[in-house]
């Protein structure tokens, strides 16, 4: 399967219903950390132009906030691609954005157990 | 009313006072929250990917053993509720999930969805009432302005969590009149905190704190409330301007059982 058919299957996302009018970007908080935008992904999923987004730090940008799956006039969906894009980089080996020696010197006394259940959810497999 | 409730993770270590505060009222209030036993980390974000099962099942577990007592699933953490209520609907929605995760755990009875989930929120707002809870106020928090923080995890999706209008909430705005105060409507009560990026990219997560509290100042809020500890962690940064609070923690003192 080819990395694009594999995004489309696992996301469950038909990046043909867009209608590129940007909303889903407008509105995402993490915006400016990101390279490639909420609306380019869908775009650039659909062309098949991958692995562009699978070397991108914007892939450890978004915030699952749903914001963009919220407010999409035609429900596309995005953070559901930008996730299985995210998933088909660190499914790799050897291709964990965080590790678990990182993390010691990445928390304070009061970071909650619930920023590192997620961050391991989401940036490592 | 008698409750399952899932406390998660979080509840047990760093933010303790959002549980305990909320068993205190509850026993005031007259319900019961009796913990799942043997309940499982939710896993903090819900897995979007449709093959993504093992991640799914804690939820799936605590759901089955809620409906094992014939009781709703009662959460109190945001990304707890988020998750669980998530997963439910994957279960009721998707049948490749549902059987998946049903042949995975090998139930004796198997799971297809029939637990409500219900937020402590929801639980004031349709079980106890607000005008209820209003009467059994003893120390109203008079002249207090306060900001309810919803951050994106009680309100979205708004067709699944279906808690409130996700764009024009007013569950925590009714608490907070509910218990004498004054609530504080501002642009970015709905907008994520940054969420897991405190760790990974604290910087982006201080711009994040900042809009925020710029937002609810600008509005005139001398505090906020949240139900969820990620939000309390990163709105509470040392270079916050505005105090962060615990709903349960204000509930408690307006029913007058905070010692
Ligand atoms: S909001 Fe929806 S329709 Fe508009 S650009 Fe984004 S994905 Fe496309
Ligand atoms: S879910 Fe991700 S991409 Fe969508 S608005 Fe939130 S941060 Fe942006």
């Amino acid at each position: 399967m080819d990395k694009r058919e594999e995004i489309l299957l696992i996301s469950g996302v038909d990046p043909k219903k867009c209608m590129r009018c940007g909303k889903c970007s407008a509105t995402c908080p993490s915006y400016d950390e990101m390279e490639y935008h909420p609306h380019q992904f869908v775009y650039m999923v659909e062309t098949g132009n991958i692995e562009p987004l699978l070397e991108s730090k914007s892939l450890y940008k978004c915030l699952s906030c749903f914001a963009c799956i919220e407010r999409c006039p035609r429900d596309v969906e995005p953070a559901k691609l930008v996730e299985a894009v995210r998933l088909c980089a660190i499914r790799q080996k050897g291709a964990n954005h965080i590790k678990a020696e990182d993390v010691p010197e990445l928390v304070d006394e009061d970071t909650p157990q619930q920023l590192l259940m997620s961050v391991f959810r989401k940036y490592s497999k | 009313m008698k409750y399952s409730y899932f406390p998660g993770c979080t509840l047990k270590s760093k933010a303790t006072e959002l549980d305990k505060y909320a068993r205190d009222c509850a026993a005031v209030l007259g319900f019961e929250m009796e913990e799942i036993e043997n309940w499982q980390c939710c896993g903090g974000v819900y897995p979007m990917a449709r093959d993504e099962i093992a991640t799914k099942l804690s939820s799936v577990r605590a759901l089955a053993d809620a409906k094992a007592h014939g009781r709703k699933l009662l959460t109190l953490c945001s990304a707890c509720h988020n998750v669980i209520k998530q997963v439910n609907n994957d279960i009721l929605t998707d049948s490749d999930i549902c059987s998946r995760a049903n042949n995975y755990l090998k139930l004796d009875d198997p799971y297809n969805g029939e637990t409500e989930v219900v937020h402590y929120l929801e639980v004031l707002r349709d079980e106890v009432g607000f005008g209820e809870l209003k009467k059994a106020v003893k120390n109203p928090l008079k002249g207090k302005k306060i900001a309810a923080y919803y951050g994106c995890l009680l309100l979205r999706p708004g067709a699944v969590m279906a808690m409130d209008d996700p764009e024009n909430p007013r569950i925590m705005e009714d608490l907070i009149r509910a218990l004498g105060a004054e609530p504080v409507i501002y642009p970015q009560r709905n907008e994520c905190c940054g969420g897991y990026l405190s760790l990974d990219d604290p910087e982006a997560v201080a711009k994040r704190r900042k809009k925020i509290a710029d937002s609810a100042k600008e509005f005139g809020a001398d505090m906020f409330i949240t139900a969820c500890p990620l939000c309390m962690y990163n709105l509470n940064k040392a270079d916050s301007s505005v105090p962060v609070y615990y709903f349960t923690e204000l509930l408690a003192e307006a029913l007058g059982v905070k010692e």
